[in-house]
């Protein structure tokens, strides 16, 4: 019962957050709001394994959160650097050994 | 003790569940990216602790409760250091915080 309240609370807030994600002016803006979802699905996994009497579910929110902050991570160094490779730092590019 | 236990879960994962809420209205509604950082906090800090920690006392001395610790001790450790990293690189790029005063920005920029 508790459960199923606390549910329906994250699915709300995760229907709060999708606008940001969708409407967001900057990437950035995007970007957390991936993250606080991504947070809010790891609670909504754990949340749907107590309601459905099956807590191996927790194996699986663990792994998200693994995922999710690998994810937000590697975003934001795609898109400072455009590649997913070894970074050169500033101090290589004016060496010009890229 | 079994009632005891079962108020005090409902209590954990009742306040959990409204702090998810305030925080996800704060990235919804707040007027700044960084104004909706300071709000993602809340989600990331007290809701999931208390939601988490409702769920623990629902669970009781299982390993259920084991793997609800590590999920939240994963998600204090990660959660700071991708917020980090997105003010960082928000910052680098050029994004300043609203109404910070003209004198305070860095040299280069004024």
């Amino acid at each position: 019962m508790m459960i199923a309240a606390a549910t329906v609370g994250l699915l709300v807030a995760m229907l709060i957050v999708l606008i940001r994600a969708i409407a967001g002016p900057s990437l950035y803006d995007r970007a957390l709001a991936v993250n606080s979802f991504g947070t809010k699905i790891v609670l909504l996994i754990a949340a749907m394994g107590f309601l459905t009497g099956r807590p191996e579910f927790l194996d699986i929110a663990l792994l998200y959160a693994l995922v999710n902050f690998i994810g937000t991570i590697a975003m934001l160094k795609f898109f400072r650097y455009r590649h997913l490779g070894v970074a050169s730092t500033p101090k290589d590019k004016a060496e010009g050994a890229r | 003790m079994n009632l005891v236990i079962e108020v005090a879960a409902g209590a954990f994962l009742a306040l959990g569940t409204v702090s998810v809420l305030i925080g996800s209205f704060g990235i919804w509604r707040l007027p700044d990216f960084y104004t909706r950082l300071h709000a993602a906090g809340i989600t990331d800090t007290a809701g999931l602790s208390l939601m988490l920690i409702g769920m623990m006392l629902l669970a009781g001395w299982t390993l259920v409760t084991v793997k609800l610790l590590f999920v939240l001790l994963l998600i204090l450790l990660t959660s700071p250091t991708a917020t980090h990293a997105l003010a960082n690189a928000a910052y680098t790029v050029g994004l300043r915080p609203l109404g910070v005063p003209h004198e305070d920005l860095p040299e280069k920029e004024r």
